[in-house]
């Protein structure tokens, strides 16, 4: 406790006897030393051994190496007890001493105050330190450690300390984004755990959908099925002879009957104003009368210096028209048709208003053709007659897909224009080589171009038995008649038209059969005759062996006899073959074909010859069919005769009418489409109107116009209208109920002469004239309204208009024959 | 007899293309036309005379319809109606 040489003891009282040092006895406050030797405080140890006071400090007493030791009586308690010993020779000597000095230092100070005496200096010497309590204060404020540290203790092996270390390359791009992080995450030990939430709530009711199905049946009629009640014979009778009855009808008559006569006596519903308004349109002003040209085809490979000699509505399809052509001839080349050789191939166009360009359809000739017809039971099946007097047919089904959709097809070919100009000119050397000519020209294989595809007749007659000169007409039979070789028409119940009429200037008139029994689909094993490829079967057991029917023959008036065939100087063209269609014919034809059978009918001759009774069954003749008909000839005589056979023995009747109007060939002949007697025929520098029946001659005329007039045909709309071509290129309209003695209008066409006339109505809204000219050309004119559209009552008018001229006639003719008669009279008078 | 004349005679008159007569319940008696154009006719007009009977009737119960004309287009047809028969004309009128 600061001073290591203080022992504070306790003393006991015995201890205290021993050592005299009894308190208050030797020992006082002031008299506080004394000195124990250290013998007897070794002997009392050993006396006392473990009882003796001095044995805490028994080691310090034998290590004392002064001989006495001070014992302190602490009465103050400084050291704790009441004894303390002092184990150092040093302090020993200090504490008895040091009160001296302190006293003697005292005295010593009371003495210097009066004399300066020069104290040595004498250094500080170190007091033993007291402790005042400070220590406690001290140990508070210091620091100190209260938890104890934690000693850890890291070891690592000896050989790795100081090894080289090795550095790697790490590509900054293998990793993504070329970013290495340490990326953070969220630490659980921080986040919040919500432990409350305040949530609203709200009652809905729950909504399902569900359904039913229920097994109503709603009754509805669906159908109804019923005949009518009808009373049977004796119930009629009974009722038809009650009174009842007879009342009724006596009550009921007169009501009846005034009704029935008022409408009889006018029309109540008749509507003036309408009716005023029609004729005032038709009769006033002048319109506009025209043709308007719709277009016109031409080609140039084909058609170049040749005239057209005959052109065709496509009975059918809309907008496809067919044009034959043939070589142009002067007039006296045209008289003596003899068979030049042609130069280059005759054909058959087809041509399409949806692509003037190109023709559709090309029907190869053997000939030029001069005329030719659809047949009207099958649009499909044509007829030309040829200049040499042949007669051809043509097939063309396979093909009618194609003219159908030739609107299509002409959409798409607009762009192959440039191909097609060079594949023609190729074409035009095949042709070249297929006609027999010597040019030395190698047969060259042509692709031919699918959509102009070349027809090749299917059926030729035999050359022996065809015409000797042109055939200038041909004529399909209308489908319910059909002429027999017996020369009585029969009936075709197959309703198909099988038989065609040929004329020509060597005077006769063929009959041609066509078997109905075609065979189209088959093939036959033996091949006579090579068919090229493509032609339809049809009628091919007709070719080259076709011969006519019957043949009818026109001879000269005076000429007596004839048996010859061809000899006649006139020449007759036969454009008009009509008949009555309202009879019924039986059907008959013959198996096989027959040899030619010349009936010759003349004009007040002897009868005919021989005529075979073919082996026909169910023939039925039918009585009272006219057969009559116009021929008109290449002088200019119009011959009206009846082909019927009238087997009468000993003299035929010559039922034949002859007139000479015309001073030039008769190009048309023509029966009005709507009236039935009404004919128009024109020829060289006029035409005449007939009717059947009136035998003193035309009941119109025309005046001497100063052209020619090359071609006729009658409107197919208005009844009093029909067109003429004339040789300048003009069209003059005549309109009969406006002008009869000039045309009402007149158009020109083109510059040269106008070989064929044809009207089409192809839709209530469009009416054609197909125009053909000398060039080549053909011409399509819209024909306007005023043209295609009757008036009111034309028809009506235009008849009386016929009877009046008829009736004119007659009394003409009454008025020269009683003049005739007077003049007679005056002679026989004389 | 004398129904035959009377039919006769109104078949002959201008213009009138058939005659039927038929009963009250619209079953043809007597006609002139070919057996389904009768029927045809007889069902129908049957039927159109009796709405305007009872129209005629419903409006004045002492007035009756006498005559019915319909006029069309084409041709005019004549109901005389009666309590037990109907006398049907079908004319074309003048034109």
């Amino acid at each position: 406790i600061g001073h290591p040489e203080i022992f504070p003891l306790v003393f006991t009282t015995k201890t205290q006897e021993i050592f005299n040092c009894r308190v208050d006895e030797d020992v006082t406050e002031e008299n506080c030393f004394k000195l124990i030797k250290k013998e007897d405080i070794i002997q009392d140890l050993k006396t006392r051994a473990a009882v003796s006071d001095f044995h805490p400090v028994r080691k310090v007493i034998l290590e004392y190496p002064g001989e006495e030791l001070l014992l302190v009586f602490d009465a103050k308690f400084q050291y704790g007890q009441n004894f303390y010993l002092v184990a150092s020779e040093e302090a020993k000597e200090n504490l008895l001493k040091p009160p001296e000095t302190a006293e003697e230092e005292e005295k010593e100070e009371e003495n210097t105050e009066g004399t300066l005496e020069i104290h040595p200096y004498k250094p500080p010497v170190p007091k033993p330190w007291v402790s005042l309590g400070s220590e406690k204060e001290v140990e508070e404020e210091s620091v100190k450690e209260t938890v104890t540290k934690i000693k850890y203790m890291l070891s690592r092996v000896r050989r790795k300390f100081g090894a080289p270390i090795t550095f790697t390359d790490k590509n900054a791009s293998h990793v993504k984004d070329s970013y290495v992080e340490c990326t953070s995450y969220q630490d659980k030990s921080f986040s919040i755990k919500m432990l409350e939430k305040d949530v609203g709530v709200q009652m809905v009711p729950k909504v399902r959908e569900a359904s039913t199905q229920t097994k109503w049946i709603y009754q509805k009629n669906t159908a109804t099925q019923y005949f009518p009640r009808q009373l049977s014979n004796e119930e009629k009778e009974e009722s038809l002879s009650s009174d009842k009855l007879k009342d009724f009808l006596t009550s009921v008559s007169l009501r009846v009957e005034i009704a029935l006569q008022q409408n009889e006596i006018m029309n109540a519903f008749f509507d003036d104003w309408k009716a005023l308004a029609e004729d005032e349109s038709s009769s006033g002003g002048k319109p506009d009368v025209c043709l308007k040209a719709y277009q016109s085809f031409t080609d140039l490979r084909y058609l170049k210096d040749r005239t057209i000699s005959c052109v065709c509505w496509h009975p059918t399809i809309y907008g496809i028209i067919a044009v034959s052509a043939r070589e142009q001839l002067s007039y006296e080349k045209q008289v003596n048709l003899s068979g030049t050789s042609l130069l280059q191939q005759s054909v058959i166009l087809f041509w399409s208003f949806f692509y003037p360009i190109h023709p559709q359809l090309m029907l190869e000739c053997p000939e030029d053709i001069y005329c030719f017809q659809f047949s009207p039971s099958d649009p499909n099946i044509i007829a030309g007659g040829c200049i040499n007097g042949q007669v051809v047919l043509w097939d063309i089904s396979q093909h009618e897909e194609k003219l159908q959709n030739a609107k299509t097809v002409a959409d798409g070919i607009q762009m192959t224009d440039v191909n097609m100009v060079n594949a023609s000119v190729l074409k035009t050397f095949q042709y070249n080589c297929m006609s027999g000519l010597k040019r030395g020209k190698v047969r060259i294989q042509v692709n031919k171009a699918k959509w102009l595809p070349l027809v090749r007749y299917c059926a030729v007659s035999s050359i022996e038995y065809s015409h000797k000169k042109t055939v200038t007409d041909i004529h399909w039979l209308p489908d319910s008649s059909e002429e027999k070789q017996v020369g009585a028409t029969s009936e075709n119940r197959a309703e198909i038209c099988v038989q065609l009429v040929t004329c020509s200037p060597d005077g006769s008139v063929l009959f041609w059969d066509i078997p109905a029994s075609k065979l189209p689909e088959q093939v036959k094993e033996k091949e006579n005759f090579y068919m090229p490829p493509a032609v339809p079967d049809t009628l091919k057991h007709l070719d080259i062996c076709w011969k006519p029917l019957i043949k009818v023959l026109y001879t000269n008036i005076e000429q007596k006899d004839q048996v010859d065939t061809a000899r006649t100087p006139q020449e007759f063209c036969f454009p008009t073959l009509s008949f009555f269609q309202q009879i019924m014919y039986l059907y008959c034809f013959p198996e096989k074909m027959r040899s030619l059978n010349t009936l010759e009918v003349l004009d007040r001759e002897s009868p005919y010859t021989e005529m075979s009774t073919p082996s026909s069954k169910n023939l039925k003749v039918l009585e009272n069919i006219t057969t009559d008909f116009f021929v008109g000839t290449e002088d200019g005589e119009i011959v009206y005769s009846d082909w019927k056979m009238e087997i009468d023995s000993d003299s035929i009747k010559p039922h034949a009418q002859k007139y000479t109007t015309h001073t030039e060939t008769i190009n048309t002949l023509q029966r009005s489409p709507f009236f039935k007697d009404i004919i128009l025929s024109v020829g060289g520098r006029s035409f005449a109107i007939w009717k059947e029946g009136v035998t003193n001659g035309p009941i119109l005329q025309s005046s001497c116009s100063a052209g020619r007039n090359t071609v006729g045909h009658w409107s197919l709309a208005r009844p009093g209208v029909f067109f003429i071509g004339r040789d300048d290129g003009n069209i003059d309209i005549w309109d009969l109920l406006k002008k009869t003695h000039e045309p009402s209008h007149f158009q020109n066409i083109s510059e040269s002469v106008i070989t064929f006339i044809s009207p089409w109505i192809a839709s209530p809204k469009q009416h054609f004239l197909a125009v053909s000219d000398d060039l080549g050309v053909l011409h399509v004119l819209e024909i306007c309204q005023t043209l295609s559209h009757p008036s009111r009552n034309e028809h009506a008018n235009v008849l009386d208009y016929f009877e009046r001229e008829a009736k004119y006639l007659k009394y003409c003719e009454q008025e020269y024959q009683e003049f005739q008669a007077k003049t007679e009279l005056k002679w026989n008078g004389r | 007899a004398e129904v035959e004349e009377t039919l006769k005679r109104i078949q002959a008159h201008k213009g009138v293309v058939g005659t039927i007569v038929i009963n009250a319940e619209g079953i043809p008696i007597r006609t002139t036309l070919d057996n389904s154009t009768t029927v045809q006719y007889a069902g129908l007009l049957h039927q159109l005379t009796m709405k305007a009977k009872s129209t005629v009737r419903d409006i004045d119960p002492q007035n009756d319809l006498t005559f019915l004309r319909i006029r069309s287009k084409k041709h005019e047809i004549m109901v005389a109606p009666d309590k037990e028969y109907l006398l049907i004309v079908i004319q074309n009128p003048c034109e």
